[in-house]
């Protein structure tokens, strides 16, 4: 019974992250692509609201090709975590719904 | 097989097609007996307010279809407490004043529990 939360929007001009993580479930899952890849920096905003999700197991995750294009994988929270996107199809399958926060 | 469906508005009316387009779904698919409810959160809110009067830009009242959807059977109307609160309104402000207002834990539990999420 869980959720796979998709943000495509930059926390810096966007709230869309901010309210995805008011109501995401310890069981849910957030993926982070386009410019929501953004929201996976270490100093993003929302960073330590969602350092504190992953630690309760929320797992995260960013699309590889779109943090590479912008330049930041040095830049990453270390938690979160690379995929391409068959991976993003498998996920959308092991959840029960999507919501996308465009 | 009734599914559970959620439609959820984030956007300010008038402003884009969204928020019209959610409610266009939520009604249509009370018509097909779903067991639908509807959430407003964010911007989505600012749909409530009463006394709209948006003739002068040559759209049409939302907030006259809104209070349609209980004629369609739909109930289960929520609105996010935190999103009201942000934006300072109040529920004498709202078209209904028995609107189901959900805090964010609330919510948590609501989208737990529904077979489809539509994003609006």
């Amino acid at each position: 019974m869980s959720t796979l939360h998709t943000i495509n929007k930059s926390p810096y001009s966007n709230s869309s992250l901010s309210s995805c993580i008011k109501v995401c479930s310890t069981s849910d899952a957030i993926l982070l692509l386009e410019d929501g890849v953004f929201g996976a920096i270490k100093s993003a905003p929302d960073s330590v609201q969602l350092q504190e999700l992953i630690l309760l197991g929320v797992r995260v995750f960013a699309i590889s090709a779109d943090i590479k294009a912008r330049g930041l994988t040095e830049k990453l929270m270390p938690s979160v975590e690379l995929i391409d996107y068959d991976s993003f199809v498998q996920l959308t399958i092991e959840h029960r719904c999507v919501q996308s926060w465009y | 097989m009734k599914k559970k469906l959620l439609v959820i508005s984030r956007r300010a009316p008038y402003g884009t097609s969204l928020a019209r387009e959610a409610l266009d779904v939520t009604l249509a698919a009370s018509v097909y007996d779903q067991d639908i409810g509807m959430l407003f959160m964010d911007d989505g809110v600012f749909q409530l307010i009463k006394n709209q009067n948006p003739e002068e830009i040559t759209q049409k009242n939302l907030s006259a279809t809104l209070s349609a959807l209980s004629l369609y059977g739909v109930d289960n109307i929520y609105a996010h407490k935190d999103s009201l609160e942000d934006r300072d309104l109040k529920i004498n402000e709202l078209i209904w004043d028995d609107i189901k207002i959900l805090t964010s834990e609330d919510v948590k539990n609501l989208l737990d529990q529904q077979d489809h999420l539509l994003s609006f």
